[in-house]
């Protein structure tokens, strides 16, 4: 029998791409793509002129420039790689073992080969896109430097592909092998926890080891060490540094194919050892995978404590939070990012202490109040990130349940009235210990303290409403996997409104600020005056409509979904 | 009562319930038959007030579903024909929610739901996450948490749709208890023989229209059927000639070699 190709195994899903863009154009979509490059090129040229910079700066060193550039895109590339692996292993468990294409395609006479080179094309195309595309900009910027010529970009592709392809299929048989040991969903919930712990701690490894103090030449004893650190390849058995070779060889004008034979040949070898892998253990694996997680589950312990707290509610908004903290809690895949976030607020503290504000020579109050108050910005910032991640999607996940919601009699308004608290609760939370922290380790004065947890309050608040009126206004049923919502158009949007409403708060509370600072500077008594009062006034305006507008926009368009 | 008033549909361009008027009174097993893509889950979603009606109006027992919510979904039990549940919640704890919905916790509802599971058989799948129910299950659980807040009205999509047999006919003796107690039940179905065994009467929809409306022996008697049965019935008014041409069809593969 003819075996279909790979292009027809794959047929379904390239067909449901092209099916959405055409539903996407049809409702009037090309604002959304308009919108959609424009950010993306904006985040481009960002990255460019970033990376532009620097590598200006390095060309101009002599000796060590060209050192210093590669070690920078060996560095970069490492991280790619490291990335890649933990993404590959997360996507290869679904596209192996977990997709709904797969009972049709393994009960079809489509061979073992046929099905593994479509789901690790799969996986590749899912987890390095995001990288390919950040790819761009970096190698742009050394192509232009460097003066890399009209062959760089090929150049540049048929090196970063094989690349790409190894983290992929070493990402695929780990999977398999992992797949075999626990049941699917089990491994699922394993690996969230594993890979996200994982970068928490490296991150974390990586900040507290102060990584800026190496840049510091002091730290050597002489030019030659440095050198000698500079020279030493970071990891000579990784593909990710025979890309650099290739790429900085290229870009010196010199020709060396060794590391470019040895990636493609690594990648086919790769390939060939992943596929041999899988015909062994992919039946065994994908039986496994059909597995249910069994287990038992007491549900009592939440319903004594957040149940006995909540008991002062209505029932039906009462089970409706508890039912929604309980699924939270229970799905590893969300909770497991709080490891993440954990480690983040960590970081974020220890910048904040790092600071050399109360070093050395005494820093004036000037500079204190100035670092407390765009830490508001900033902490806004990650809030309405985290908010992104799980408050942005909460009324899509009730897709599926839409038909109990809405033939019951429950108002839609005590759905979003739940939705809104559980995610704000545990938001404010947060905001007022980072801010309250950051404060306190900055040594601020009672009057920005009073005035930075006012507005950081009142902030979070607004963008929790954000979160959900967009999460509603764009919604994402048929999404099932809840990280990916946050990165749709809707997310975009979202994000976009929350940084301008951010920038209108820091503007109008510098008014005040600025007043109060000049008086301190001064040595005059702080006066609170007229002007203040409105800044304030405006500020708390604009957070309470922040709050009550989206809220209200959500909730009427929640009144016109069909299912 | 279920009374339907000039309800139409539109999506697009497309009329999936065309001006469609219906009235099921109390104590009736009404069926609602008709092909695939007839117009019955549509209708049947907004007899539940899950999709809006572009035209017409929905009473249940004398609320508009779509003006006054509250008071009409509080009598029903709406059970559709897929089985999404929350995966992460246990089988007990999905129908304390369900009771949560329509006001009711307590001891009363702690005891109805242990009835519910232990005449559905999932008593000892109480405790499991819902994730691990098979699909039946999921019905059979569905099933239940229509029935938790004791309706007096049930609208029912394909109820027999992945039911053992043995639960298929618990549900029709519980859809029999419940309409001589004094309920109403509106099931859509595909199984013609359920339909011609349980329903009292029965409506048949076409391309969003009720071409046929009454009893078993009434539509007999409109369409000169003689005894013909539901299953002929229905294949005269919706269109026997593609299942001939169906059994031309694979009689022609036959020919070919096909096992």
């Amino acid at each position: 029998m003819t075996q279909p190709s790979l292009w027809r195994v794959l047929e379904p899903k390239w067909r449901t791409a092209l099916q959405r863009i055409r539903e996407e154009r049809s409702r009037g979509g090309s604002g959304k793509l308009l919108l959609l490059v424009a950010v993306g090129t904006l985040f481009w040229l960002a990255v460019f002129w970033m990376l532009y910079v620097i590598l200006r700066y390095f060309r101009g060193v002599e000796e060590l420039g060209p050192l210093l550039a590669g070690k920078l895109l060996g560095l970069v590339l490492l991280s790619f790689i490291s990335i890649l692996v933990l993404s590959n292993v997360i996507t290869a468990l679904s596209s192996f073992f977990l997709a709904k294409d797969l009972d049709l395609l393994v009960s079809a006479p489509v061979d073992w080969l046929r099905i593994y080179l479509a789901k690790l094309g799969e996986t590749l195309l899912h987890s390095s896109w995001m990288v390919a595309l950040m790819a761009v900009p970096i190698l742009t910027a050394y192509g232009v430097i460097y003066r890399g010529g009209p062959l760089f970009a090929p150049f540049a592709v048929l090196t970063l592909f094989p690349m790409l392809v190894v983290p992929a299929v070493a990402g695929s048989a780990l999977t398999l092998v992992l797949v075999n040991v626990f049941p699917a969903r089990r491994t699922r919930d394993l690996l969230s926890i594993v890979a996200l712990g994982a970068a928490g701690g490296l991150i974390l490894l990586l900040r507290v080891i102060r990584p800026e103090r190496l840049a510091s030449p002091e730290g050597f004893r002489n030019l030659l060490d440095f050198i000698a650190v500079l020279r030493t390849p970071t990891s000579p058995f990784l593909p990710s540094e025979w890309a650099t070779k290739a790429i900085m060889t290229f870009l010196r004008g010199e020709l060396d194919p060794l590391p470019l034979v040895l990636l493609w040949t690594t990648a086919a070898g790769l390939v060939t050892i992943g596929a041999m892998l899988h015909r062994a253990l992919f039946a065994p694996g994908f039986t496994k995978a059909q597995e249910g997680a069994e287990r038992f589950v007491r549900g009592a312990w939440w319903r004594w404590t957040v149940g006995t707290l909540l008991g002062f509610l209505p029932v039906a908004k009462r089970e409706f939070v508890l039912k929604d903290v309980k699924l939270f809690f229970r799905d590893t895949t969300q909770w497991s990012q709080l490891i993440l976030l954990a480690v983040l607020v960590v970081v974020y503290l220890f910048n904040i202490k790092a600071l050399p504000l109360h070093r050395g020579e005494q820093v004036g109050f000037f500079y204190v109040t100035l670092v407390s108050f765009l830490n508001l910005g900033l902490a806004g910032f990650v809030l309405a990130a985290i908010a992104a991640r799980f408050i942005f999607p909460a009324v899509s996940l009730e897709g599926r349940h839409m038909w109990l919601l809405r033939s019951s009699p429950l108002e839609l308004k005590t759905l979003l009235w739940s939705k809104y608290w559980v995610g704000t609760v545990p938001l404010l939370v947060l905001a007022l210990l980072l801010t309250g922290l950051t404060n306190v380790l900055l040594q601020v004065r009672p009057f920005m303290m009073v005035v930075s947890m006012l507005t950081i309050g009142g902030l979070t608040l607004a963008i929790a409403a954000l979160a959900l009126g967009f999460g509603a206004l764009y919604p994402q049923f048929e999404t099932e996997n809840a990280a990916q919502i946050p990165t749709s158009f809707g997310g975009l949007v979202y994000m976009m409104a929350t940084i301008a409403l951010l920038g209108w708060v820091i503007f109008v509370l510098w008014q005040a600020v600025y007043a109060y600072v000049r008086a301190v500077y001064e040595g005059q008594p702080v006066v609170v005056t007229a002007w203040m009062v409105l800044c304030f006034a405006v500020v708390a305006a604009t957070c309470a409509a922040a709050t009550a507008l989206p809220l209200w926009v959500g909730l009427r368009r929640m009144e016109r979904f069909e299912f | 009562m279920i009374r339907l008033e000039n309800l139409t549909k539109h999506y697009g361009s497309f009329i999936a319930v065309d001006d469609v008027s219906l009235e099921v009174s109390r104590g009736l097993l009404y069926g609602f038959l008709g092909p695939n893509g007839a117009g019955k889950t549509t209708t049947l979603r907004m007899i539940a007030g899950i999709l809006r009606p572009t035209d017409g109006r929905v009473f249940l027992g004398g609320d508009d579903v779509h003006r006054n919510p509250i008071a009409a979904k509080q009598r029903l039990g709406f059970i559709p024909d897929r089985p999404f549940v929350y995966d992460k919640l246990t089988g007990a704890e999905f129908l304390r929610f369900v009771a949560a919905l329509y006001g009711q916790e307590g001891d009363t509802v702690d005891r109805r739901v242990a009835e519910l599971l232990e005449v559905f058989e999932l008593a000892s799948w109480k405790d499991e996450l819902v994730e691990a129910y098979s699909h039946g299950m999921r019905q059979k659980l569905i099933i239940s948490s229509a029935l938790i807040h004791r309706p007096e009205y049930i609208v029912v999509d394909e109820p027999m749709v992945g039911l053992d047999p043995k639960a298929a006919r618990l549900l029709k003796d519980i859809f029999r208890q419940f309409v001589s107690r004094g309920g109403t039940v509106l099931m859509s179905t595909h199984t013609l023989e359920v339909a011609e065994a349980m329903c009292d009467r029965v409506a048949i929809i076409q391309h969003g229209k009720i071409v046929a409306e009454g009893t078993v022996d009434d539509l007999r008697h409109q369409h000169r059927a003689g005894d013909a049965s539901l299953e002929e019935l229905f294949l005269k008014l919706t269109g026997g000639a593609q299942v001939r041409e169906l059994a031309e069809v694979l009689g022609h593969g036959g020919d070919d070699g096909a096992p």
